[in-house]
């Protein structure tokens, strides 16, 4: 087995990535809300390969919103994590790719997720755990649903982090306004007001992203609120949710 | 004499000077004894504040981040509350840590119920790779945190994970413990008893003159399957294989450990500890002793009665 690419992929590749798991011709919003972020991230920030995979000066990426992780999982084949011919397996008793992700399971998947609101907390951890080994270079990034925010575990890290200054962690939020009840900004506000650095931008707008990604904020976490289309609500709770197209 | 918990710091700080793996996450509970330890190592003592979900979770990606997380709080804080952390950002994650907690099952009763956890034992032993150590005197605390924290045998890092439960009941003198196998402590035929940690004093007391096996356990997980069935060997021919084991935890959380232990001899298992209906009751730790049929007197009237029952 080679988890290497013998091409490079290309963003354009990533629906035919994703349809050998669904095999739908096209995907709607839902399926699709992580996919400019995550493609940006990996493409153009994360400093991690497969070859790297095990490098502790890596950054990492915590897929914290388990559920719906097609993209996720089209990224890391294009990327060369995960071979290609694993995607069609989706899902399997014998596929190492399920409906939500496993990292014991899937090469270059730095947690396992599904149930929401561990991430956070576990990239707290492994920001701190970096810089106590002295590895202050690697950012640690993890990404969140909008209402993912909703379990307070979140906002035990959020609070702790702004004012403990971790300035290498960084949340991706994916805000396609799925949660149930919030307020237009509020996901900004909330971490502004524990003292992170917060940039929303247009979550399909790839320079836009790549901008709020990179940009400085010395002594601070960093939060960037990808807007994306809102979630069709279906009047199903997301987590518990049968649908893998779910998102 | 000093607490277990006056013996949890001090060994800490010398594990920290030590292994530069390992470190420490606070929720303020037991911080002040933290500061000097704090000061020395900055980056691995962290007090996350009054967040338990956050000190579960924070330990476990520090582990992610490859040092050895020692995680302390109230038992019904560490692993009753945040269980859903403790089952998923340690075991899903599959990466090892250390969990310490202190006022064990009702080791401040003025406190009340909120603060009392007889049942986080029985919690954990839903999960599957936890080692749970149930010390019995500070001088067995500190032997079963370096056991638990410290380096293998080998030298080799350690990544499993353990669960030391501390409290302020304890016995008068120290056991050579292991963290692995039960002690023989009387020898007798007419059946065995383990007492597990702080129990030991209550149940020599109350087995004093009574021709039975004690057995002493400190290491409840995994259960010491194999020094239990060569004590009910050594019953002698034609003994019963009666077994009475008796938890500072909740009543029964090993029964089923012994009853698998003794699969291929009939025998009888009477579980004494905690009992599990809330007693709403302050006070002090004797009279919740007392309340739980876990004093000598209590002990010894049931145990004798158990006994008596098979003959």
């Amino acid at each position: 087995m080679t988890t290497t690419t013998e091409h490079t992929y290309t963003y354009a590749d990533l629906p035919g990535l994703m349809r050998l798991m669904t095999g739908d011709e096209k995907h709607g919003p839902a399926a699709t809300s992580t996919l400019d972020a995550l493609w940006v991230l990996y493409d153009r920030v994360l400093r991690v390969t497969p070859e790297r995979a095990d490098d502790p000066e890596r950054d990492r990426f915590l897929l914290s919103k388990g559920h719906g992780p097609m993209a996720y999982y089209a990224i890391l084949a294009a990327k060369g994590f995960v071979p290609v011919d694993w995607l069609e397996g989706f899902g399997a008793y014998d596929s190492p790719l399920g409906h939500h992700p496993d990292r014991v399971l899937v090469p270059g998947a730095e947690i396992g997720s599904g149930s929401l609101g561990h991430g956070l907390p576990l990239a707290v951890g492994t920001a701190l755990g970096l810089r106590a080994r002295g590895l202050t270079d690697p950012s640690v990034w993890v990404l969140v649903g909008d209402a993912e925010l909703d379990e307070g575990s979140n906002h035990e890290a959020i609070a702790y982090a702004g004012p403990a200054g971790l300035e290498r962690l960084h949340v991706l939020v994916i805000d396609n306004a799925s949660a149930s009840y919030a307020r237009p900004g509020g996901i900004a506000a909330r971490f502004e007001a524990a003292g992170w650095s917060a940039v929303t931008v247009d979550g399909r707008d790839h320079d836009a992203l790549h901008a709020a990604y990179t940009a400085p904020h010395p002594g601070r976490p960093h939060v960037v609120v990808a807007r994306v289309e809102p979630k069709e609500h279906t009047g199903e709770p997301k987590q518990h949710a049968d649908d893998p197209k779910s998102a | 004499m000093d607490t277990m918990r006056d013996r949890f710091a001090p060994v800490m700080a010398r594990l920290l000077d030590e292994d530069p793996r390992v470190a420490v996450v606070l929720a303020e509970i037991g911080r002040d004894a933290f500061e000097e330890a704090m000061r020395t190592h900055p980056d691995r003592v962290i007090n996350v504040g009054i967040r338990e979900q956050l000190l579960v979770g924070a330990g476990a990606g520090l582990a992610l981040a490859g040092l050895r997380p020692v995680v302390h709080t109230f038992a019904s804080f560490l692993v009753e509350r945040p269980f859903e952390q403790v089952k998923l950002d340690f075991g899903h994650q599959g990466v090892g840590g250390v969990l310490v907690s202190a006022a064990a099952s009702f080791d401040w009763p003025e406190g009340g119920f909120t603060h009392m956890a007889p049942g986080d034992v029985g919690v954990l032993d839903t999960l599957d790779g936890w080692a749970v150590h149930v010390p019995g005197h500070p001088d067995e605390a500190e032997t079963l945190l370096r056991h638990a924290v410290g380096p293998g045998p080998d030298g080799a890092a350690k990544d499993d994970k353990a669960y030391v439960r501390l409290s302020v009941q304890a016995n008068q003198a120290p056991m050579p413990v292991d963290g692995a196998r039960m002690l023989p402590v009387r020898q007798g035929h007419g059946g065995v008893v383990v007492a597990v940690g702080p129990m030991l004093d209550h149940v020599l007391a109350a087995t004093e003159g009574l021709d039975v096996t004690v057995l002493y356990a400190t290491t409840v997980r995994p259960f010491d399957a194999a020094t239990l069935r060569g004590a009910v060997a050594d019953l002698g021919p034609g003994a019963a294989a009666d077994v009475v084991l008796v938890e500072p935890y909740l009543a029964g959380t090993s029964t089923a450990a012994a009853n698998d232990a003794l699969l291929d001899v009939p025998h009888r298992v009477l579980g004494l500890g905690v009992g599990r209906a809330e007693l709403r009751r302050y006070g002090r730790v004797e009279e919740h002793l007392r309340a739980h049929g876990l004093d000598a007197a209590s002990l010894r009237a049931r145990i004798t009665a158990f006994l008596r029952a098979a003959a």
